[in-house]
This record gives structure tokens, C-alpha cells and sequence, in this order.
């Protein structure tokens, strides 16, 4: 996880009920419990990541995302978490809407492909490798590539409202052309 | 004495009379009956640490340690529960009760009907899931345990486990049902019913009163258990460990054994028929069949569960084609949609059913993470 905890725990009200989607090793839930009386769950489906959530005291389904989100009831949980999972997801846009279907909240994190950072490599022909995109093209793990601008879209196209929407750098929010500087992008949607 | 081969070492059992008669789902009451159980581990002062184990179809009250260290003699959850084990006893009290109508020692249809000081045979009345867990209840009354840190079972085990946390809430904080189902499929009741009426068939069955007549039902038994067999296994399991392998290298042009599963199938019915039951079998796989806690609430699963009140982890294994995951993503998202805390893996492992007993170093993880944490919150 590249995304600041405390970053998405500022989003999150105190004493929510949270999905967490693709919670790995469960830090984040146990730092929303711990730090901010947050009730949680987890979806995971890397069964040694289960075990540390479960060591932590997480509890957590080993689900597989593709599969939907069936299993959870309408506005069941007051924020669903999607921290630098939406990049391993095929369907995307599935996965966005039933975000935003099971929770009142929806926060998602994912690496931003328009960082200059990025542009400028391309300029050189070559595809980036950086600390949030760590890997060659040909053994990356990411299905989907995304820019913050593109998530825009595709939060207008589902009928999300972008409630909050930022870039991140080294940690700290940026909110100044936030497509181009921030190597992260950061989006808190709701149905509209 | 040789040193045993269970990190538990050597086990009694322990017997506990009860002369209130035991009220049945059925209407029926079980007059007088005794226990038959195991404990392993010390039961704290504040009797807090206590975890019942229930166990399936065809197992007992020993699910750990040995006898008189025969390595034959293991318990069948000896890989889970014992000193370091997921399941530690150096941490928890763990009590394993065999269920009344089995027969390993506890009342059954082999024991005497007090009315007429003959065998219990066909008389012996149907017993549920639920019976016996009222059962266990008044047993882990004698102990003096009030409430149960955790309940544990896998497949009619984890059915029990289930059905503690809605007959007895209070009593329990957490429950691990593993392998299991909320009720059985017609395909289950199907092939249930074929067990019970290749023993019923057996001439040697006599109405389920063969006791008398100083016969058993081998056949029949040993064809229900065959049964029962190739439904614990994967297809894969199968495949790996039997193949299409010949029991002598060619065929035989016969109906004797020419397959090396054959082989297999016909050894585990007669060793089968050899110790279990057959008024027990018929019994037990009866209370599958019927366990089905929607009934009452017109199927819907999550309103029967809405009782329960333990913190809950579920497993299924991929394999598993007699109680599939599926069936236990049907309680995970029962026991989410009542907002209770549930921990579900689905671990990937080749056995099938059968894969509840294995030792799969994920699945063990799994358990002995979460019954680390219960730990934890015991000595909070």
C-alpha cells in the first residue's frame, strides 16, 4: 500500500462502518478502529494477507473481487475503501458502481498515469517505472491504468458525485492541478 | 509406558450420568443417558477459557491425544488441538462431547432402553443437531462452564457450532463452523438416503434390531460408508491418488476388485462396518439431513441467524463439492446482512471435503490466528 494511512483516515468519519476492498495485511482497519472508533471489514483474497488481518484482529473475507459485490446489501457500510486496489480489478467500472452502491461513501486511491513525472518518461519512449508503478510493463500486476482526469470521467459516466478529489505527493495532499503533480490521485464519490 | 505420538500425549475419557430425561425436537424425551467426553488443558479460575469441540458424522468425543501411546490410536483432530497446536490446550480448555444416538460410548441405540432392558435398536428416537446441543449444554453445566470462550466444528460439526450460537447466544463469544453447510442440498439428502437404505436392505438389519439375532448389517454398512467416501473426495484427489490404477497390473474380466479405488472404497467399508453402528449411521445422518435452521423463518437464512451474537469465522476449502463454498458464503452473508463480525476463508486446497481434517499450513493459520486473538482477549 503506497497511499498514507492517516491520508484516508482523515476521510473517514469517526465510528463508520468501512469495507475495506483489497485490505491486505488489515492495517488500515485496524488503524480506523484503533484511531478512529471505526467498525470494519475486509476483503481479501490472498490467504496469507487474511492471516495477518486476522492476527491484528481484522476480520476479513477472502473474496474475489471480480466476482462483484453480491454478498453486501445497498448503503450496507458508510464507506467502502478501494486503497490501490482499482489498478488489479478487471472490471472497473462494475467495481466503481458497486462501491458506490454498497457504501454511502466511497474512497479509492490508485496510482496517477499523468504525473509529469510519467509524461516526461514517455516523451523518452519508454513506459515508467516509478515508486507507485514500480514494475516494467511486461510483469506488472496492474490490469488498468488510470490518470486522474480519466477517473473523472468515469465517476461522471456511473453517476458518481465527486464529493472530494485530490493528488498526492510524497504524502501530502495536493490540490494545485493535482493531475499533473500529484503521483497518486484520490477520490471520495458518492451516488449522485 | 512408550511415548505417545500426539504432542497431547496420552487422553481418558471421562463418563457423566444424567437421570433428567433430555426433551427431543422431536417431542420424544431420552429418559436417563450418559456422556461419554474428553478434556484437554486446564479450565482457568475465571472458567472463561473453556472451547467445545463437536464433532461429525463418524468421529467422537477423542479429538486429540492417544491411548496407551498407539500411534493408531490418534484423536481426529489431533493435527489442530494440542499444545502449540492452532488450537493450543496450553491456553484453552478444550471439552469434546460424543453426541447421544452415536456409538462410541455415549447413549445410543446399542444401549439398554431402561423400559425394557433391551438394546434401544430401531426404538432408539431421532435425534437433532439441536438435541445435541442441549445436550452438550447440560454437560458443560456438570463443568461448570457458563459461557464458552469458542465452539468449533467441521461439517455435521460445524452445524452444531452454528446452532450453539442461536439456541444458546449468551453462552458463546465465538464460533468457528468449518466445512459446513446452513442445510443440505437434495443432492446431500440423496446421497444420504442411499446409505440408509443399503442398510435398511441388508437382511441382516432386521428392522434395526439385529442385536438379538447376533448379526450385524456389514454389507449394508460398509456400501453406505463407500458411499459416504467418494463424496469426501474431490474428483481431483481422486484422480491423483488412484487413478485408473489396476489392483494387479491387468484385468481382471470379472466383478472382483480390478481397480486400485475399488480396492480402497471396499477397505474403508469394512473397516467401517467393523466398529460403527448401523442405528447410529441412520441416526446421524438423519440429524444432516435435517438440520436446517431457516426452516422456521420461511428459508430466509439471515433471519434465523439474527439470534446469534458470537464473533464468527467460516472455512470452506475449493474442493469441498459436498458442502461448497458456496454454502458458506450463504451464512457469511447471512451472519454480514445482521452487522455480525465474521472472518471467511476459502482456502484452496485439493482433498475435498475431507480437507477440514488435513494439515494445510494456511487453513491451520487461519485458525490458530484467530484463536491467538481470542487468547489475547481472555487475558485482557
Amino acid at each position: 500500500m503506497t497511499t498514507p494511512l492517516a491520508v484516508i483516515a482523515d476521510l473517514v468519519p469517526p465510528g463508520s462502518r468501512v469495507l475495506d476492498l483489497g485490505c491486505g495485511d488489515g492495517r488500515l482497519l485496524a488503524h480506523l478502529r484503533d484511531s478512529r472508533g471505526c467498525t470494519g471489514l475486509g476483503v481479501e483474497i490472498n490467504a496469507d494477507k487474511l492471516i495477518a488481518a486476522v492476527q491484528k484482529g481484522v476480520d476479513v473475507l477472502q473474496l474475489d473481487l471480480e466476482q462483484g459485490l453480491s454478498m453486501f446489501a445497498d448503503d450496507s457500510f458508510d464507506v467502502v475503501l478501494q486503497i490501490d486496489t482499482l489498478p488489479n480489478i478487471r472490471h472497473t467500472e462494475n467495481a466503481l458502481r458497486e462501491t458506490a452502491r454498497v457504501g454511502r461513501l466511497g474512497i479509492l486511491s490508485f496510482a496517477n498515469f499523468a504525473h509529469w513525472s510519467i509524461r516526461l518518461r514517455l516523451l523518452t519512449g519508454r513506459l515508467p517505472v516509478t515508486p507507485e508503478l514500480p514494475y516494467e510493463w511486461y510483469n506488472t500486476p496492474n490490469l488498468r491504468i488510470a490518470t486522474y482526469a480519466d477517473f473523472t470521467r468515469l465517476a461522471a459516466h456511473c453517476g458518481l458525485r465527486v464529493v472530494d478529489a485530490f493528488g498526492l505527493r510524497g504524502g501530502r495532499r495536493i490540490d494545485f492541478a493535482p493531475g499533473l503533480l500529484g503521483s497518486e490521485a484520490v477520490f471520495c464519490v458518492q451516488r449522485a | 509406558m512408550s511415548a505417545s505420538p500426539s504432542a497431547l500425549g496420552d487422553v481418558t475419557p471421562q463418563r457423566m450420568t444424567f437421570s433428567q430425561p433430555l426433551p427431543l425436537q422431536s417431542g420424544a424425551l431420552l429418559p436417563s443417558y450418559e456422556l461419554v467426553y474428553e478434556t484437554y488443558g486446564e479450565l482457568n479460575a475465571a472458567r472463561s477459557n473453556a472451547v467445545l469441540v463437536c464433532h461429525a458424522l463418524n468421529a467422537s468425543h477423542h479429538a486429540a491425544g492417544s491411548y496407551g501411546g498407539d500411534p493408531k490410536s490418534l484423536g481426529w483432530w489431533d493435527n489442530l488441538i494440542g499444545p502449540g497446536k492452532p488450537l493450543d490446550t496450553r491456553r484453552f480448555f478444550v471439552v469434546c462431547i460424543n453426541n447421544p444416538g452415536s456409538c462410541f460410548g455415549s447413549t445410543g441405540p446399542m444401549s439398554v432402553d431402561p423400559s425394557t432392558g433391551q438394546p434401544w435398536g430401531s426404538r432408539f428416537p431421532v435425534v437433532t443437531v439441536e438435541d445435541w446441543v442441549d445436550a452438550q449444554a447440560r454437560l458443560l453445566d456438570r463443568l461448570g462452564i457458563e459461557r464458552l470462550a469458542a465452539v468449533i466444528g467441521g461439517s455435521l460439526g460445524g452445524m452444531q457450532a452454528l446452532s450453539w450460537t442461536l439456541r444458546h447466544p449468551d453462552r458463546v463469544a465465538h464460533c468457528a463452523a468449518i466445512a459446513t453447510a446452513p442445510s443440505l442440498s437434495a443432492q446431500n439428502i440423496a446421497f444420504n438416503e442411499v446409505a440408509r437404505r443399503a442398510i435398511i436392505t441388508d437382511p441382516d438389519f432386521h428392522g434395526g434390531d439385529f442385536y438379538a439375532h447376533g448379526v450385524v448389517p456389514r454389507q449394508g454398512l460398509a456400501v453406505a460408508r463407500m458411499i459416504g467416501h467418494i463424496t469426501y473426495l474431490s474428483d481431483d484427489a481422486m484422480a491423483a491418488k488412484f487413478g485408473r490404477a489396476l489392483r494387479n497390473g491387468a484385468l481382471g474380466y470379472g466383478f472382483g476388485v480390478d481397480f486400485e479405488i475399488e480396492s480402497y472404497l471396499r477397505y474403508q467399508g469394512d473397516k467401517f462396518s467393523g466398529y460403527f453402528d448401523a442405528n447410529s449411521y441412520l441416526l446421524i445422518t438423519r440429524a444432516l439431513d435435517y438440520f436446517d435452521p431457516a426452516r422456521a423463518s420461511g428459508g430466509d437464512l439471515a433471519a434465523a441467524l439474527a439470534a446469534a451474537k458470537a464473533r464468527f469465522l467460516l472455512v470452506s476449502f475449493t474442493t469441498d463439492w459436498r458442502f461448497s463454498p458456496q454454502r458458506s458464503r450463504e451464512i457469511v452473508q447471512a451472519l454480514i446482512s445482521n452487522r455480525r463480525a465474521v472472518t471467511y476463508a476459502e482456502i484452496d486446497a485439493p482433498q475435498g471435503h475431507d480437507a477440514f481434517l488435513m494439515d494445510h499450513p494456511q487453513y491451520h493459520g487461519v485458525v490458530r490466528a484467530w484463536f491467538d486473538r481470542i487468547a489475547q482477549e481472555l487475558a485482557a
